[in-house]
């Protein structure tokens, strides 16, 4: 740590804020690989049996330990549970950022700091409370090595008596998170018994933030997006997984291996109705997905934006072959390596055209782990009726972030396999049928899976031209048949993707346009421009491309249309301008690209400046 | 074992044993280049399903993007086929298998397709040891783009337009004993017998069957100088055995050429016998290390050693090793792939 001035007199001009109630953010800064992650998500889980509206977001390096790693609660009776722009309460826990962390922070704001760190000559107008962590683990850990780990806990204990968490569901939470170690729930316990009553003993409570229980969670649950992703792909039927580890989308594969094990295993045989390969690279998991996918699995694989520039000649095979395949995309930020462990929304335009030649794949974009639990699941069906690649795309924040969530509903529709043709089908047809010929006059074909018995059944995939009965082609309007029926078929992905949500405010001239994780932030930023600038908007949130016509004529009923994206270039507003050309010059971006969960203010911020609020 | 005749001449080819004639087993007619060794190796191909009597709606034919990967066009009609992308078919391969265990994969692939872009795919098909018949037809030239040097030509092997080969080559066979492969073999697209009891023997074993097939191309690698020419391997074949295959169905009747004597078997898994009778006394199949060696010592003495150069009948495959239910997986309806709701239930209250 640097060394730091004392501040120039011994007076305080920090001032206490008239009491402020569970609308606060905590932020708590440490070093990775020391054991916060347990006590945030204790603390966390404890705001949540409150009964509190609260959120948790990580924001860690793309390393294993010892390097800075800060974790946001954010707790908000509304419900805002966006990331705030603003840290509330800071827990200054690692030495090497703790200097900056205290600098950045508003006046007024509280800090509770490891006592060494003197942070208090910092500056003046901050409210302080050192605390000798060491000192207090030491007597509720007697193993040395383990009480790196320990320490964190004793914060909880701390914040705990600042903000009034009941110590019972700290309590509950430990044993929850420990739940398999109850040893370690012990350990974990006492020290965060060690942080309360050294506080009650010890500090005098001045700054302003409390908690107290409220009832907005009942019946609701917390969980990663990634983890809600992968419960919908078990639940959606996937029966094929091939994944390779890649940040931030390796806990969904994961998360989809327990509950496969879990739920899809003969609990007497042992025998399996999946398969879930980690495979060499993604040049291969996407090759198997396609080949399962073609061979009649539910197949899909999971990735990031590096692993879907590999697959691009994978997908553009399964584009013009016509294979349903799923392709999980847990958005993080590039180019290249980027920032793997922050967030953005960077592959909207890649993923919608990934490939060589005319490609285009329909998107379906959750905001919310419900979503993540509906898309993924229905993904599959999308992908087997249109026979076609078809993404999900996630994107860190919300696939690595905790949420609290409405409990999922149980899939209850029938799974749709597509126009598939068995053995009975052909010998009704006579083996008279074609790969790919447009009957319906849909752009959509009848397929055959390898294993159909019927001797007329087999046909050849290729790359390569190909006429309506799968032969090898290179004539001119075969291929020119071929390309515009699939583009046709395409066009009408979006009668089997997600319809937008439209919030219509007659008195609003100005929409607001956004998808995934853009959702919490704009719904809080709508309320500020709200109740601070009485500015009235209407909002779509579009949850599948292509886009519907509701989207259409939102964008043509309203003067001007802001188009949030999580990228630099606007990559939602390009892909509406496409789609809608002529509508395109009332289309304005507001756009984020900094890697953290985008918050509302930003986006307030900008709006304002360009309304002249 | 009851004792074995040669079978002499084919006959005229009769219904098989699922009653089959050979036509659907053939397919298009092939637009390689007449006397090119990939058209032999569609022929043997097409009279060993026929006289296994495989049911050919139960085959996958699967191949990359070269001169041989456009072959399974022209044989098994009848079998669902699919050319991917380069170098990349053992992936669309491992896929398929994992869909429907049940199909026999056949892959056709070349020594650019293998052993340069799709290396990586190659070697982990092998390590996982995925149920697959892997043809390489290996002519040490890239075809298609007019006989540039694959990473199979040898060291000082000369091109069409006279310049050696400068670099080392990648011995496909070497790789895929060491990498896990459970059956290798190399043969000759112009050894009739030798390279029908191969496949054969391939066809009957479950895990990677790894085929290293020296098929000479005549337009860009057939000429003095070239180690893949067809006078070049003839010259320098050293064949390790005389192998003779014993169907499962069929004990009566060694097909092959392997006379009594000094003889070597293996059960396969489907119940046929790979029988061999030693030409090098000393070689055994089924020892990894043993294989090494020998391959290593053909290299260095530019012999083009043939035979079965590796068995191992008891490695489970990678499908088994999954242990995945007895209904192939693309064939389990939504009864049995979509939990009940009491799991989401239980979940929901782990999550609460």
């Amino acid at each position: 740590m640097q060394a730091v001035s004392p501040s120039p007199t011994g007076e305080t001009a920090y001032q206490a804020h008239s009491e402020i109630v569970n609308d606060f953010s905590i932020q708590v800064a440490t070093v990775n690989g020391s054991g916060s992650q347990s006590s945030n998500l204790v603390l966390l889980r404890a705001l949540f049996h409150m009964g509190v509206p609260v959120s948790g977001k990580n924001l860690f390096p793309s390393n294993i330990a010892g390097l800075p790693t800060w974790y946001t609660i954010r707790a908000n009776k509304a419900g805002f549970t966006g990331r705030k722009k603003e840290i509330d309460l800071l827990v200054a826990m690692n030495a090497e950022t703790a200097l900056r962390d205290v600098q950045g922070l508003e006046p007024g704001r509280t800090v509770v700091y490891d006592e060494p760190l003197a942070l208090d000559s910092v500056r003046d107008d901050l409210c302080y409370y050192p605390v000798p962590f060491d000192r207090l683990t030491v007597p509720v850990c007697p193993v040395p090595r383990l009480r790196k780990l320990v320490r964190n806990m004793v914060y909880d204990g701390v914040l705990a008596w600042l903000l009034g968490i009941d110590m019972e569901e700290i309590r509950g939470a430990i044993n929850k998170q420990f739940s398999t170690k109850p040893k370690a729930a012990a350990i974990n316990w006492n020290a965060a018994v060690a942080g309360f009553e050294w506080s009650a003993r010890n500090l005098v409570k001045r700054d302003p933030y409390r908690l107290e229980r409220m009832d907005a969670n009942r019946g609701k649950i917390i969980v990663e997006g990634n983890a809600a992703a992968a419960l919908g792909a078990v639940f959606g039927g996937v029966s094929v997984i091939t994944w390779y580890p890649i940040t931030p989308s390796s806990s969904l594969a994961e998360a989809a291996q327990g509950y496969l094990k879990r739920f899809r295993t003969d609990q007497e045989t042992g025998k399996a109705t999946f398969a879930i390969v980690q495979a060499e690279d993604e040049l291969a998991s996407i090759g198997m997905a396609v080949g399962a996918g073609w061979a009649g699995a539910r197949a899909m694989t999971t990735t990031a934006g590096p692993g879907i520039s590999l697959m691009s000649e994978f997908v553009g095979l399964a584009h013009f072959a016509e294979i349903p395949v799923v392709l999980i995309d847990v958005q993080r930020m590039g180019p290249s390596t980027g920032l793997p462990t922050r967030t953005s929304q960077g592959d909207l335009i890649s993923a919608a055209d990934l490939s060589h030649g005319d490609t285009i794949h329909p998107l379906l974009i959750p905001s919310t782990p419900e979503e993540c639990f509906d898309f993924s699941a229905r993904a599959f069906d999308v992908a087997e009726r249109l026979q076609t690649p078809v993404f999900v795309m996630l994107d860190l924040d919300l696939g690595m972030n905790y949420w609290v969530a409405d409990k999922f509903e149980y899939p209850d529709w029938p799974m749709d396999r597509g126009k598939l043709l068995t053995e009975a089908d052909i010998e009704r047809l006579r083996g008279d049928w074609g790969r790919y010929r447009d009957i319906d006059g849909d752009g959509i074909t009848y397929r055959t899976v390898p294993g159909n018995r019927h001797p007329q059944a087999a046909y050849f995939a290729r790359g390569t031209g190909h006429d309506e009965d799968a032969n090898y082609s290179e004539r001119e309007d075969d291929w020119i048949r071929n390309l515009s029926r699939i583009k046709r078929k395409l066009e009408g992905a979006r009668e089997w993707l997600p319809e937008p949500v439209i919030d219509d405010r007659p008195e609003a001239t100005v929409g607001l346009l956004a998808a995934g994780t853009s959702h919490e932030p704009v719904r809080e930023s709508r309320t500020q421009l709200r109740d601070e600038y009485g500015f009235e908007t209407a909002y779509c949130r579009v949850r599948g491309w292509p886009f519907s016509e509701a989207v259409e004529r939102f964008i043509a009923s309203h003067d001007r249309v802001y188009v949030v994206d999580q990228n630099r270039d606007g990559q939602l507003r390009r892909l509406l301008r496409r789609q809608f050309p002529e509508d395109y010059s009332h289309l304005r971006s507001v756009c984020y690209f900094g890697g953290l969960p985008l918050d509302a203010r930003t986006i307030t911020d900008a709006i304002v400046e360009k309304e002249q609020l | 074992m009851r004792t074995a005749t040669v079978r002499r001449a084919r006959k005229k080819p009769a219904p098989n044993r699922i009653g089959l004639t050979v036509d659907p087993y053939r397919g298009l007619k092939t637009t390689l280049c007449a006397g090119c060794g990939h058209n032999s190796i569609s022929e043997r191909i097409i009279e060993c399903f026929f006289e296994m009597g495989i049911d050919p709606t139960q085959v996958i034919k699967l191949s990359g993007i070269g001169c041989s990967s456009k072959s399974p066009a022209y044989f098994l009609g009848m079998s669902h086929g699919f050319n991917s992308v380069h170098g990349r078919m053992p992936a669309v391969a491992t896929g398929a298998m994992l869909a429907n265990k049940g199909l026999l994969a056949l892959g056709v692939s070349g020594d650019g397709d293998t052993a340069s872009i799709g290396l990586g795919q190659f070697v982990h098909m092998m390590r996982r040891n995925i149920p697959i018949v892997y043809i390489i037809e290996d002519n040490g030239c890239y075809g298609l783009t007019k006989g540039q040097f694959s990473a199979t030509a040898t060291l000082g092997s000369k091109a069409k337009s006279g310049i050696a080969n400068e670099l080392p080559p990648i011995d496909t066979c070497g790789l895929a004993v060491q990498l896990g492969a459970t059956y290798v073999a190399r043969s000759f697209s112009g050894d009739k017998k030798q390279l029908q009891a191969i496949i054969k023997a391939a066809l009957a074993h479950r895990g990677t069957a790894v085929v290293d097939v020296i098929s000479p191309c005549v337009t860009f690698n057939d000429h003095v100088g070239s180690t893949k020419s067809y006078k070049y391997v003839r010259e320098h074949n050293v064949p390790l055995q005389s192998i003779g295959f014993v169907p499962h169905f069929d004990e009566i009747h060694l097909q092959g050429e392997v006379a009594p004597g000094a003889e070597y078997e293996v059960e396969l898994h489907d119940g046929s016998t790979l029988r061999l009778k030693k030409l090098e006394p000393d070689y055994d199949p089924t020892s990894r290390i043993g294989a090494l060696d020998r391959i290593h010592l053909a290299n260095k003495e530019g012999q083009v050693l043939t035979g079965v150069l590796y068995v191992n009948t008891q490695e489970p495959s990678f499908t088994e090793l999954l242990n995945l239910d007895d209904t192939p997986l693309a064939e389990i309806g939504q009864d049995r792939l979509r939990p009940p709701k009491s799991a989401l239930d239980e979940v929901m209250a782990d999550l609460a």
